[in-house]
């Protein structure tokens, strides 16, 4: 990758983070600049899309065109652009608040269409902008101010979920772990359709206890997996805190009618030869 | 507000306290059964509270958070129409979010008690004090009430309650973000017994319920939505009246009248500030100074903005030759969204009142008190414009 024109620092902006001291979104941060030097791609190429929340204030972070949504729609925005200019790289940049609980309809939606774009939430398992409420994937025991005594609330799975909903690549990360983070980034990029991951994100602030899984998180013992059935049976014994690539499907990503193809057979010809 | 002396009503406990805390304690006094509240800045401060009061178990109530306030709205709906006394709070993008439904529960009559914290929309994102957030919300059939201060705010969440369930349409009352939302007063929180007597459990005439045989949602034609549309003009029109009914109560039981309009030196003015919200604040002091330095300045503060008092405020211009109206909202293409509503009341009346429409406060910058002082002195000779006219505030 040395022969590469862009390094990390190319796409930061010089908009200073004001996320928490310890938060792991910084590291997310890192592994998404690494990545997109790993990719080579210019930053007027990449855009940056996002929702609400703490994780949602990356797209002033970056150098990339961007854009700060409203809050739980940054798949529905990032879809409309993708379909404008297929041309881009879209990241799509979410949090557990956003991603899976206003935009939880959205998240079933874009894993269906398959449109080339990726998705990256955040997870920490609390609504750390609005100082400490439970989200959709905090724990139900999880006692606090807030919830005292838990919310008594199953879990929203989001592995499952995109996995079932037909995401093409389905991936889970922690944010320390800033190489292996990169790395399936860039993968989860480079593959074609709708490609989610799950990145494990600490908030010290809220969530003190989330410091334990910096030693908690694990390779998958397991390969990935192009069979649907294989990963769906390894994500039975998840235990939240493995990480990897799980699945990597084949569907054809969505088309979108660009204009250069209206009524062009040659490329409809290419298209349908056998 | 206006306080009584004289009367000799029994005071609770003096606290300081947020504006957003004093709407928690209004709440839990009013005992809703059921509180729907999805967290937004910067109403998040409401839900805090309301949590650590339940939390206390001195708040006894079923509290969601549900996954978006589109569907608090819609939790709220269905459990306002099966009898249940329901609260909520937001602000902002939350409250644009829940327009669908905001025409649902007033068109269902659901007497749903809804606090907003008003917040600039988006976008560009800001979080500052701009009323555009609830005006724009002014077609939806919600009784709409403004607070100036924490007091305010503590009182008009009990009393809408009171007026919600009587006129059978839902009320929002809105303050103003950080000036009240977050800034610490002292407030009297009325002893549970005094709110228990002026707000009697909620006895829902008509509900949700499969042993009276009823449904409540379903497709009707032109004729019966026309009718439901004279319903509730019906029940709107009753609104002005049972609210001075019941503000009158609650003075003679807290010594604090919260009338419709509320007038302030307004008997022998040349000059009035016309407004709603924390900005009535600042413009009852520069009326003081400019009564100190020789003009007969005013104040009329709507606490009611739906229905709009028209009538209270066309006798409280009656003979004042200038009207200020200071709006913290624009409604673009047109102008501030008071100005049209006060022009609108005036209009085909024999009032001679040069109205002028100021854009002052919008997207939150500072309005200080000598900056109205001066607009009374530069607009008191001026020929109105039919338009609005921007003010820079402090910080623009």
């Amino acid at each position: 990758m040395n022969a590469n024109a862009f390094k990390a620092k190319d796409y930061k902006s010089d908009v200073t983070p004001i996320w928490c001291p310890g938060c792991g979104d910084y590291h997310v941060l890192m592994s998404i600049t690494k990545a997109m030097a790993d990719l080579n791609r210019d930053p007027k190429d990449m855009a940056v899309i996002s929702g609400i929340g703490c994780s949602s204030r990356i797209p002033a972070y970056t150098n990339c065109y961007g854009f700060h949504g409203v809050h739980g729609r940054s798949l529905a925005l990032a879809s409309g652009l993708k379909v404008s200019r297929p041309d881009l790289t879209v990241l799509v940049m979410s949090g557990d608040g956003d991603g899976y609980s206003i935009g939880g309809n959205h998240f079933l939606h874009a894993c269906r269409r398959n449109i080339d774009m990726t998705y990256i939430v955040m997870d920490n398992r609390v609504y750390g902008m609005t100082k400490g409420q439970p989200s959709p994937t905090t724990e139900p025991d999880w006692d606090s101010a807030l919830s005292p005594g838990g919310t008594g609330l199953s879990p929203f799975q989001p592995l499952v979920i995109a996995l079932a909903s037909g995401a093409n690549f389905v991936a889970r990360e922690f944010s320390g772990d800033i190489k292996n983070t990169t790395k399936t980034i860039v993968e989860a990029v480079n593959h074609p359709g709708f490609s989610f991951v799950e990145i494990l994100s600490p908030c010290v602030t809220f969530r003190p206890d989330e410091r334990a899984w910096k030693g908690a998180v694990h390779r998958a013992s397991v390969d990935e997996t192009d069979d649907p059935a294989r990963a769906a049976r390894r994500i039975l014994t998840d235990d939240g805190l493995n990480t990897g690539i799980l699945y990597r499907g084949k569907r054809a990503p969505y088309q979108a009618h660009v204009k250069d193809e209206a009524g062009d057979a040659g490329i409809l010809d290419a298209r349908f030869k056998v | 507000m206006k306080d009584m002396p004289g009367t000799d009503a029994p005071r609770g406990a003096l606290r300081l306290m947020s504006g957003n805390h004093a709407v928690a304690e209004g709440a839990r006094l009013a005992r809703p059964e059921v509180t729907p509240v999805y967290p937004i800045t910067p109403q998040t401060p409401i839900l805090e509270k309301l949590t650590e009061l339940q939390s206390a178990g001195e708040f006894v109530t079923e509290m969601l958070t549900p996954e978006s306030e589109h569907s608090v709205m819609a939790t709220a709906m269905t459990a306002s129409l099966s009898g249940a006394r329901v609260f909520t709070a937001t602000s902002s993008q939350g409250l644009m979010l829940m327009h669908e439904l905001l025409h649902y529960a007033a068109g269902a009559r659901a007497t749903i008690v809804m606090f907003n914290v008003n917040r600039t929309p988006a976008s560009p994102w800001g979080f500052w004090p701009d009323q555009l957030d609830s005006l724009s919300q002014r077609d939806t059939g919600w009784v709409q009430l403004y607070s100036e201060s924490p007091q305010d705010s503590l009182d008009l969440v009990i009393q809408a309650f009171r007026l919600a369930e009587r006129v059978r349409l839902p009320v929002m009352i809105s303050h103003d973000a950080f000036y009240v939302s977050h800034a610490v007063e002292p407030v009297d929180v009325p002893a549970q017994d005094l709110v228990d007597g002026f707000l009697p459990p909620f006895e829902a005439e008509f509900r949700l319920d499969p042993d009276i045989g009823r449904s409540i949602g379903a497709p009707v034609d032109q004729a019966t939505w026309n009718q439901s549309r004279r319903d509730m003009a019906e029940a709107m029109g009753r609104v002005i009246a049972e609210f001075t009914r019941f503000g009158a109560q609650w003075g003679r039981l807290t010594g604090r009248v919260h009338a419709p309009l509320q007038l302030y030196r307004t008997e022998d003015a040349e000059i009035v500030f016309v407004t709603l919200g924390s900005l009535a604040g600042t413009a009852r002091v520069a009326v003081d100074m400019l009564r100190r330095a020789g003009m007969r300045a005013g104040l009329v503060k709507l606490c009611l903005f739906r229905p709009l008092p028209a009538e209270a405020l066309r006798s409280a211009l009656d003979g004042v030759p200038v009207a200020l109206v200071l709006d913290r909202n624009y409604s673009v293409g047109t102008g501030g969204v008071l100005h049209q509503e006060l022009k609108s009341a005036l209009h085909g009346t024999a009032n001679a009142t040069r109205v002028h429409g100021l854009l002052t406060g919008v997207g939150g910058v500072d309005v200080p008190v000598e900056q109205l002082v001066d607009l009374a002195q530069e607009f008191r000779e001026r020929v109105p414009e039919n338009g609005p006219i921007w003010i820079d505030g402090h910080g623009r």
